[in-house]
């Protein structure tokens, strides 16, 4: 980890103020992220796991600038992009794509699966409307469509089509840095092997780096260099995969890992599994200390007052927990 | 775990045919299924998005969409067929001695009711009881399923729970009037593992203190290897292997059940570059090709399977596994 990283997120926070009541008479705050810091090194997959509303499509929105930080920096060749107006900001869109989960409400209904893909190629200035076509027929090759799917409309095409159609859009503007949340959580089975297949060739063939937004563990360690396990707006760990899933350190990520189903029917009757008790808490007002606390099994006095430092229990291997710090667990 | 009792067959589904009058003519969703249910005994349904997994449990309590209807087959629960029953005999089975969990459980929970209300009216209404005597007993059916504080609860409405809290809440009401049959579709689907992992516990728990019988609908291979005794794999409308579950996983048989347990990764296996994938995808009711409906993306499609429907026969010596393809019989009659 010693090359310069393509992305340095440092101590990234974001909070929204949002109205509750019946009449939004209640002004109130969502720690949706607090303190992320994190390199993204050129060609790796980091991964964002966690339960559902811990912050993870946040980091990723907040890292494109598509949602204002509240602190923090995010740094990329050189610049703070948190700190960028709009204008400046569109210079670098173009290397920084997302795809989104539900691809159907990402793709403009009246546009042709080729104007789509074409929009931002022309946007970008990066074809000239003769050259278009070809390149438009490239591109849906890559993503492994027919050439004559160019003609298509979005509800046309299946579910699968429709991501793959999202991510010629993205790789349409020669991106350096793609995010990917829940890019294949809404797929089938069947074809979210597929996807993740060419997400991978993509990857290999462009040297693409990706942060994959995840709740699916098992694909999370197929296709991960790194993993960063979030809880309530917080990281909890941060390690390179095989680490992450053959030592875990942090509570949350032992308790998240017993959770996951196996296809083995036997080891699946006699495991015993560490339940996690109870929902995760509102982030509106998140627990005090280690906001794992309040379902830690191993919680002590300390966790409740003071927040675990973020250190590196093993070289490259980060974790926020006093147990952890203090060789308890 | 095994089949217990499996031969007593609490439900028994026979040629059942589901069909939609769509736009371009009537077109055959769910195509002539079998599928049984022992006493005690809990079934997984599997299948991809589409391939007819609710509309197929929908039918059994004839609460279908406009437009689509059961076309053929019998469905036979506790020995009366469900499907001729007078409306008001099946309104007393429904709720009462068949619990249903619902795919959304914000769309069939009401809104405007109140969670305790929305627990007590099945009790009431099957069980005959007084409203107090409603009322304790939902306060015990939430604190059955893990709800905390669950005497203020009463007076909450859905959407001041959280996901985890309304499934549990639903999974309450399917339990309300000790049901013999619980059938659940995709409880835990949109769900996060933790609270997942929760709520298979505590059916599986409920299950054993109740002695019912549970027909657990999923797309999640992983998740029913460790609660089902069998296990039915369904594509486009068919029952293509149905097979003890350890059968299933240990010998799965059928091409897309192979193909489906191969594209899953593991927490376990060595991760490799690639996974192995299924080509193409399920076709659309009304767009079935004619034979096998996994001839278009099956690596074993011989001639045959593009001509003739495979049926689906028994491949171990008990007869228990069975499977829909004409490689796997093949392959049978060879050995
Ligand atoms: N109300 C409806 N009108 C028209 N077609 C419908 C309706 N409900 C379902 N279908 C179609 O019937 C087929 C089977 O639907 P069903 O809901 O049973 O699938 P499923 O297996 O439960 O899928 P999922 O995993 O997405 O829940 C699908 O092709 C679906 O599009
Ligand atoms: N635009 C928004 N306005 C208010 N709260 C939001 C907004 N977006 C996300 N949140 C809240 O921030 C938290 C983190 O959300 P999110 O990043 O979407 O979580 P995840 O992607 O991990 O499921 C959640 O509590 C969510 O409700
Ligand atoms: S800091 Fe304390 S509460 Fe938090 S995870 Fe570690 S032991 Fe548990
Ligand atoms: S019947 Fe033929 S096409 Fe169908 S699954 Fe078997 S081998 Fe494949
Ligand atoms: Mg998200
Ligand atoms: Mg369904």
């Amino acid at each position: 980890m010693s090359a310069e990283p393509l992305l340095r997120v440092e101590n990234l926070v974001k909070h929204f103020h949002v109205r509750l009541g019946a009449f939004g008479e209640k002004a109130a705050t969502v720690y949706a992220l607090d303190d992320v810091s994190l390199d993204i090194q050129e060609g790796e997959t980091l991964s964002l796991v966690g339960e559902s509303g811990c912050g993870k499509s946040t980091t990723g929105f907040t890292i494109l600038n598509l949602h204002r930080a509240s602190g923090g920096k995010v740094i990329y060749k050189g610049q703070d992009l948190t700190r960028l107006d709009e204008k400046t900001m569109r210079l670098f869109r173009r290397d920084l794509q997302i795809v989104f989960q539900d691809p159907y409400s990402t793709l403009n209904p009246r546009m042709t699966v080729g104007e789509a893909i074409g929009e931002p190629m022309l946007f970008h200035k990066l074809t000239t409307r003769a050259q278009l076509k070809d390149k438009t027929a490239a591109l849906l090759q890559d993503v492994g469509l027919p050439t004559r799917f160019a003609s298509r409309y979005p509800h046309e095409l299946s579910g699968g089509q429709r991501q793959r159609v999202v991510i010629a859009r993205a790789l349409a503007c020669q991106p350096k840095f793609i995010v990917c949340d829940e890019a294949i959580s809404a797929l089938d089975v069947s074809i979210q092997a597929q996807i993740i297949n060419l997400l991978l060739d993509l990857q290999e063939k462009y040297r693409l780096t990706y942060l994959f937004i995840a709740h699916d563990l098992a694909v999370v360690r197929h296709i991960s260099t790194r993993v960063g396990v979030m809880y309530l707006g917080r990281l909890a760990e941060l390690a390179p995969r095989d680490a992450l899933f053959q030592t875990p350190l942090h509570p949350y990520t032992k308790a998240l890992l017993s959770a996951v189903p196996e296809t083995d029917p036997e080891r699946e009757r006699n495991r015993k599994r560490q339940i996690l008790q109870g929902d995760v808490p509102s982030p509106l007002d998140p627990p005090s200390g280690c906001r794992f606390h309040t379902r830690c099994p191993i919680a002590m006095e300390v966790c409740s007052r003071t927040v675990p430092e973020w250190s590196a229990a093993r070289p490259g291997h980060l974790v926020a927990c006093h147990a952890v710090n203090s060789g308890v667990s | 775990m095994t089949a217990r009792n499996a031969q007593e067959r609490l439900l028994d589904v026979k040629g059942l045919t589901v069909e939609i009058d769509g736009r371009r003519g009537p077109a055959v969703i769910v195509d002539g299924i079998d599928l049984h249910v022992g006493k005690g005994e809990t079934l997984g349904v599997v299948g991809e998005s589409g391939c007819g997994k609710s509309l197929t449990m929908l039918s059994l309590m004839r609460l279908l969409p406009n437009k689509i209807k059961v076309t053929k087959g019998t469905a036979e629960f506790d020995g009366r067929d469900l499907h001729k029953m007078s409306t008001r005999e099946l309104r007393k089975v429904r709720g009462g001695d068949i619990g249903f969990v619902f795919q959304d459980p914000m769309t069939s929970l009401n809104p405007v009711m109140r969670i305790g209300d929305q627990l007590c009216e099945p009790l009431i209404y099957h069980r005959k009881m007084a409203k107090a005597d409603a009322r304790k007993r939902a306060v015990e059916l939430l604190r059955l399923v893990g709800i905390p504080g669950p005497e203020e609860r009463l007076e909450a409405y859905p959407h001041e729970l959280s996901g985890g809290m309304r499934q549990r809440v639903m999974i309450a009401i399917g339990l309300a009037c000790d049901p013999k049959l619980l059938i659940a579709d995709e409880p835990t689907t949109a769900l996060d593992v933790t609270i997942q992992a929760q709520i298979v516990d505590l059916v599986k728990d409920l299950r054993n203190k109740l002695g019912m019988s549970v027909v657990w609908i999923t797309h999640d291979l992983a998740l029913i290897a460790g609660l089902a005794d069998r296990v039915v794999v369904l594509y486009a409308g068919t029952v293509v292997e149905d097979a003890p579950v350890d059968d299933l996983y240990a010998n799965p048989s059928h091409p897309y059940t192979r193909g489906l347990l191969a594209s899953i990764p593991t927490l376990s296996d060595a991760p490799t570059a690639r996974l192995s994938s299924i080509g193409g995808t399920p076709p659309e009711p009304g767009r079935r090709p004619a034979g096998c409906p996994f001839a278009p993306r099956c690596p074993l499609a011989m001639d045959i399977c593009r001509r003739e429907v495979p049926k689906l026969e028994p491949i171990s010596s008990g007869g228990s596994h069975r499977a829909a393809c004409f490689a796997v019989n093949k392959a049978l009659k060879a050995a």
